[in-house]
């Protein structure tokens, strides 16, 4: 959901913020909102690690719903993705009818700017971006979607990413059953206080009921850049390497 | 007050127990019918009110074990106390609710103030007579159940051979006899070899109400399986699997989530059971296991919000559902402070609100609408407008009359049918 060092494309090569929303015309691609749901699903199956005790059944079929984004990904990740518009269409009816409908149909027409989300994002980036020298377990949170968008792009090595994919998953997941009060207490300790902010600022986003906050995933419509090779498969051991760290037993 | 985290009526209707975050579980009691105040008939004050669960601290896994009650169910009487058993997340607790009306005096031994008399200074003896007193209702825990569970308890449900009953987490459901606590026997058990396999959980369990060894659970992915405990000591397989066939055209991410059985209960015929899942109540005849019977939508005008229901949580949200004493009725809670109540023989439908604003004592409750979309009527309200954070997950039905007990966060409703 929230992406670190994220580089915006508008459709017409812009790249603040502003433009971007201004240019959107018409319903986020299915893939984009799908990847926003796969991210979203992420930060919460890795957010109830900090919790008490995970609610089991919460935790499974968020899992779940991952597993089952990441097998279309998979099976959409072996054709190539020509034309994601036309494609996107068709497949977006099947999304359409759990959209998340906060903004009228004539609101989406007009390409609705959303001030109050820009902003967030831009202090948030702005944020993020002093830590990035950090090197720390914390970061894998906002590693992680990185990471997966740039698999969507990733023609080649799908079977590897989802091996690495599949891997980060159940590691994430056996710590739900296997977990040891030192990860967490390691985990703490080497927090800094951009973690806290980061925290707060999701469990508000989480907490906050409200219809209208959903607005967020219609922000992030622009697609990522494409990665290189060598650079997405370091994040990806990076990321496995951040994962391990986690479920450290 | 804390949040009310279950509501039970028991098997005369005549006590209402509910339970809360706080651990403490407060009885309410049914007014007898008095010449002289008419309309107090049917009231419910408190009864008793005790601590049943303490929060604890599980050393092994550095966690903190909540106090909530999970599940109050009462036991049929059987002489003039009352039993009760209640649950948080890992233990069991039968409770004994009994009244004192009668207290000894004259002792021998110790005085009025309870101080033990030097033995010296007694130098007769005397008969203890019973005085009357205030009532007074005491609760004492009569057995302690624990250690039995591993992952979290969501279930008991006492058997119809007032013996046994049973207790389900998410992957186990255990078997207990109410007399003895430091056994219990494993009856479901679908944890995975690999925990990294696990793709299911047990969300709800139940006796049936009069066969004994009959008894279902529900699953997260919207699955019901009757086991009948005759046929194995261990009953991983169902002797009945029910499972709708899924929609091909609603297909989408969130299908399994709100497919998630929340609660299942028998009616009290026993012919019957129903589920609730996230957006819809479903009533099955035990007899046929490809579909059920009677669907009935709750608030289908969420099924395009679920994306933003995902992501605030509220798609997770248990409720509960319950059948009337006759079964010809059903009610479910929904947000908003809305619940629902089904007729199964009219087919008609009403949402009602439970709310200080909306229910004056005595006042009759005015049917509630949610506008879907286009024009909205006066009186109406929009989807966008409901309150996600006032979510009646726990209602109860008076097994004999119309009465009903539903709790909205920390307030406690009951409703009864019209009186003229």
């Amino acid at each position: 959901m929230f992406v670190r060092g994220l580089k915006r494309k508008c459709f017409d090569g812009e790249e603040d913020i502003e433009g971007t929303l201004a240019g959107i015309k018409a319903i986020p691609s299915y893939n984009l909102q799908r990847q926003s749901l796969l991210d979203m699903s992420l930060v919460k199956l890795q957010l109830c690690h900090m919790l008490v005790e995970p609610n089991l059944c919460r935790s499974v079929l968020i899992a779940n719903t991952v597993r089952q984004i990441q097998e279309e990904m998979t099976q959409d990740g072996t054709w190539q993705m020509i034309n994601t518009q036309s494609t996107g269409q068709a497949s977006l009816d099947r999304l359409v009818s759990t959209d998340i409908l906060c903004r009228s149909s004539r609101e989406q027409a007009e390409g609705k700017h959303v001030p109050g989300f820009s902003t967030f994002n831009k202090d948030f980036e702005g944020d993020q971006a002093q830590d990035s020298s950090e090197t720390m377990s914390t970061a894998s949170s906002v590693q992680a979607p990185r990471n997966l968008q740039s698999n969507v792009w990733e023609m080649e090595n799908p079977q590897e990413n989802k091996g690495n994919f599949q891997k980060s998953l159940d590691q994430i997941f056996e710590t739900l059953e296997n977990k040891s009060p030192n990860s967490v207490e390691d985990l703490f300790s080497e927090v800094d206080n951009s973690y806290y902010d980061l925290d707060t600022m999701l469990t508000g986003m989480m907490s906050n009921t409200k219809m209208g906050h959903c607005d967020g995933l219609e922000t992030f419509s622009s697609p990522t850049t494409t990665t290189s090779n060598s650079n997405c498969k370091s994040d990806l051991n990076e990321l496995d390497h951040i994962v391990e760290i986690l479920v450290e037993s | 007050a804390d949040i009310i985290s279950t509501v039970e009526f028991n098997y005369s209707g005549d006590l209402l127990a509910t339970g809360d975050k706080g651990g403490r579980v407060v009885i309410f009691q049914r007014e007898q019918e008095n010449k002289s105040r008419p309309h107090s008939r049917g009231e419910y004050n408190v009864y008793s009110t005790f601590q049943s669960h303490e929060p604890e601290f599980d050393y092994l896994k550095s966690l903190e074990i909540e106090e909530k009650i999970n599940k109050i169910r009462w036991l049929p009487q059987q002489n003039a106390a009352h039993f009760l058993l209640s649950t948080n997340d890992k233990t069991i607790k039968l409770w004994k609710i009994s009244e004192r009306d009668k207290r000894a005096e004259g002792y021998n031994l110790k005085d009025e103030d309870g101080r033990l008399r030097d033995p010296f200074t007694i130098t007769a003896l005397r008969v203890p007579i019973l005085k009357p007193m205030d009532l007074m209702v005491e609760a004492s825990p009569r057995r302690i159940f624990a250690n039995a569970h591993t992952y979290h308890i969501n279930s008991i449900s006492v058997n119809s051979d007032h013996e046994t009953y049973l207790s389900a987490d998410d992957l186990r459901i255990n078997l207990w006899h109410l007399e003895i606590t430091d056994r219990s026997f494993n009856i479901v058990d679908i944890k995975p070899a690999n925990m990294e396999e696990l793709t299911e959980v047990i969300t709800a369990a139940e006796f049936h109400p009069h066969h004994c060894n009959v008894l279902v659970y529900s699953s997260s992915k919207g699955t019901i399986r009757l086991c009948d405990m005759r046929s194995a000591a261990l009953c991983d397989r169902h002797s009945k699997f029910f499972e709708e066939p899924e929609d091909p055209s609603s297909r989408s991410f969130f299908s399994e989530i709100i497919s998630s059985i929340s609660d299942v209960k028998f009616s009290h015929s026993g012919r019957y059971m129903m589920t609730r899942d996230y957006l819809s109540v479903k009533v099955w005849d035990l007899n046929m296991e490809n579909r059920p019977v009677e669907t009935y939508q709750v608030h289908e005008y969420l099924r395009s919000k679920l994306c933003s229901l995902y992501e605030n949580d509220c798609i997770f949200d248990k409720f509960e559902c319950c059948w009337n004493g006759s079964d010809s009725a059903i009610m479910t809670g929904s947000y908003n402070n809305f619940f629902r109540m089904f007729d199964r023989n009219t087919r008609r439908d009403v949402t009602l609100e439970a709310s200080r604003e909306s229910s004056k004592p005595r006042a009759i409750l005015k049917p509630r609408k949610v506008c879907t979309g286009g024009k909205r009527k006066k009186d109406e309200i929009s989807v966008d407008s409901l309150d996600f954070n006032k979510k009646i997950l726990h209602t109860a039905w008076h097994p004999m009359e119309n009465i009903i007990a539903v709790a909205a966060t920390n307030n406690l409703y009951i409703f009864q049918d019209k009186i003229n």
